[in-house]
């Protein structure tokens, strides 16, 4: 069966401009327990690779510039 | 190379005791196995990262069953917990945590993490459960993992984060041997061969689906899929009780506690739509979660957590506690929905159903040493069978684990396991992604799970069973011979996946054989509505026999401490009656 993908609003919010990702700073992918961050191949910023969040915290608490933001997710909004 | 890029790979290492999950109970069972032992090599494992990691991820706000001398007697509270736990209780697990637990918490108060105390410098413990007085808040609670990892660096044990086990190792005459385990980022495969292993790998709490629908908007971390319970079930062991779910009274739609237990103590109480009190005590027991089920569809819900008649200062000492410990999106969560404590009360629901021996009383059977069925293989914290657990009982167990299993392991050598069953087990993790064309796991996964809460979830039906059971074959075969992973992010959501699968079979098959009803409504069967003392008041314990899942009856142990006639339905008299 051929595989589609699905639009999805994620609730991880990194600000490029504070971001040190492209510095060598993986802190917010190193924590997250659903290991869902990844640092962009593209704009060497980090982001939300997977829509699976457990809106726990880690990423945004541990983040060294305060980048990251954590929402909650849309359909529990 | 990229992160999540597939490589086909095999390693082996080995360590003297191997701890798998690095959440609350396994750092406690790894620091305490390395100080008996301080030569020996032991390994930490951990799907995600031990730094934060496990249902204390940003810390937790309080102690729950915290037996300090002055407030409760280790004999008060194993009564209490056989009590609340409608007499299946192994009691001597129970009273070795509660003689031990003080010594933990003074144990964790080196390590920085603080305790309330009173002006006079005494623990300042709050009553919450029906009988004793067990609550103890933790002011700088947030601070729990960060101490943790501190101490693990300090006793120099070897971490090994973003490896999640799969399958456990045994020698032909049954003793572990070792665990294999998959590198989450690279699927590159590792075997650990081990004198000694625990599990401590949480609950299985990605088995229902949440009623928001997001499938990681789980009470417990979602990254708790149940792995451990999946293998300790494919090593041969038993499994306790697991018909007793847990079930949890919930925010509505946000799934985190409201949480009774910080609030409870400052006046806050459980009420319906009219503002009646209709439970008599706010401790999750089955016989609670039966009420609160009652009155959700008694047309006097919504039910909701009353705070915003106590004072505005009380309300914000509340505030700062939820919103900044153990799921501190929760002020986020009520600013977005323009609630304000002190205006508002929260609205409540229950939560998907899972296994949690934090709350309950199922999991992989242990006896009071944390030792499984299985010779050399122990288990900790929520995945193991002592119940009523919570965060200390993580620690206190993780502690009488990891000194247990470094004895074992100085007493043995390494088994020998057979290098077919790695060979096996490689192919069965990899399969996913060998496939060009198929389902993605999120589909098997929504869809399992959606089955779970359609079928398993109480009042608990035979026939609705039967017909879950068939649907959740089907899904299985669908996952087993279909099921592909095009990165090794996706495999590790096809792993979990089939954990959850195992953990929905599990659930089925024990609460089919257990023909009562008991614990509230974590085992309300609606063919057997009554509970049946003469033929059930015993242990459950499932387990893999010849390649097929099979339950029996295990006596309950006699009692240590003895319970009078007329305190047995204490919690069976949850709710309020109506006055006069």
């Amino acid at each position: 069966m051929p595989l589609a993908s699905y639009q999805t609003s994620v609730p991880v919010v990194v600000d490029d401009a504070k971001c040190i990702a492209d510095k060598g700073c993986t802190v917010c992918v190193d924590v997250c327990p659903l290991d869902v961050l990844r640092i962009s191949d593209t704009t060497s910023k980090a982001y939300m690779a997977y829509d699976e969040c457990w809106y726990c915290m880690p990423c945004e608490a541990d983040c060294p510039t305060g980048a990251v933001t954590v929402n909650i997710p849309y359909l529990l909004r | 190379m990229a992160l999540d890029q597939i490589v086909d790979g095999l390693s082996e290492v080995s360590c003297d005791v191997l701890v798998i999950g690095g959440g609350t109970a396994g750092p406690m069972a790894a620091l305490k196995a390395k100080l008996k032992n301080p030569k020996a090599n032991v390994v930490l494992l951990e799907k995600a990262n031990v730094k934060r990691s496990g249902a204390i991820s940003m810390g937790m706000d309080g102690l729950n069953n915290a037996v300090i001398p002055g407030y409760a007697t280790p004999e008060q509270y194993t009564k209490e917990i056989t009590i609340a736990n409608d007499g299946i209780v192994d009691q001597k697990a129970v009273y070795k945590y509660a003689q031990n637990c003080f010594e933990i918490i003074e144990e964790l108060d080196s390590f920085g993490i603080r305790f309330l105390k009173n002006e006079n410098g005494d623990y300042a413990v709050k009553k919450v459960h029906h009988i004793g007085t067990y609550v103890l808040p933790m002011p700088n609670g947030e601070t729990v993992k960060k101490a943790l990892y501190r101490q693990l660096r300090r006793a120099r044990i070897l971490i090994s984060n973003r490896y999640m086990a799969t399958r456990l190792l045994k020698s032909s005459d049954g003793r572990i041997a070792g665990a294999i385990s998959v590198n989450t980022r690279t699927a590159e495969m590792l075997v650990i061969k081990a004198k000694a292993v625990i599990l401590c790998m949480g609950a299985a709490g990605r088995l229902g689906l949440p009623t928001s629908g997001y499938m990681f908007g789980t009470y417990e971390n979602a990254a708790n899929s149940g792995d451990g319970y999946a293998m300790a079930y494919h090593a041969g062991a038993a499994l306790a009780n697991l018909e007793c779910f847990q079930i949890n009274p919930l925010i509505k739609d946000y799934n985190g506690p409201a949480c009774a237990y910080v609030a409870g103590p400052f006046g806050a109480y459980t009420a319906n739509n009219e503002g009646s009190r209709f439970i008599e005590c706010d401790y999750w027991s089955g016989q609670m979660m039966l009420e609160f089920y009652n009155e959700l569809l008694s047309g006097k819900g919504p039910v909701f957590l009353q705070l915003k008649h106590l004072h505005p200062d009380t309300i914000s000492e509340i505030e700062s506690t939820l919103h900044k410990v153990e799921r501190p999106t929760r002020g986020l969560f009520q600013q977005g929905r323009g609630v304000d404590y002190r205006s508002e009360s929260i609205e409540m629901h229950i939560s998907e159903i899972g296994f949690c021996s934090g709350h309950s009383a199922s999991g992989v059977f242990v006896d009071d040493n944390a030792r499984t069925t299985v010779p050399g293989l122990y288990a900790a914290g929520d995945m193991a069978s002592v119940p009523h657990n919570y965060m200390l009982g993580a620690f206190t167990n993780g502690a009488v684990a990891g000194i247990d299993a470094m004895e074992f392991a100085d007493n043995h050598d390494f088994a020998e396991f057979d290098a077919a069953d790695v060979a096996m087990e490689r192919d069965r993790v990899m399969a996913p992604t060998k496939r060009e064309d198929g389902i993605p796991p999120n589909q098997i996964e929504y869809k399992t799970r959606r089955l779970v809460n359609d079928y398993l979830q109480p009042p608990k039906v035979t026939r609705k069973y039967q017909l879950g059971m068939r649907r959740l074959a089907e899904a299985r075969e669908d996952m087993q011979e279909r099921m592909i992973a095009r990165n090794a992010h996706e495999l590790l959501r096809a792993l979990e996946v089939q954990s959850i699968m195992d953990c929905a079979d599990m659930a089925a098959h024990a609460s089919l054989y257990r023909e009562e009803s008991r614990w509230g409504l974590y085992h309300w069967r609606t063919d057997f509505p009554e509970k049946d003392n003469e033929n059930w008041f015993c242990h459950t314990l499932l387990s893999k026999q010849d390649g097929k899942m099979t339950s029996d009856r295990r006596a309950v142990e006699p009692y240590v401490v003895p319970i009078a006639d007329d305190e047995k339905d204490l919690y069976d008299k949850q709710r309020i009656r109506a006055s006069a």
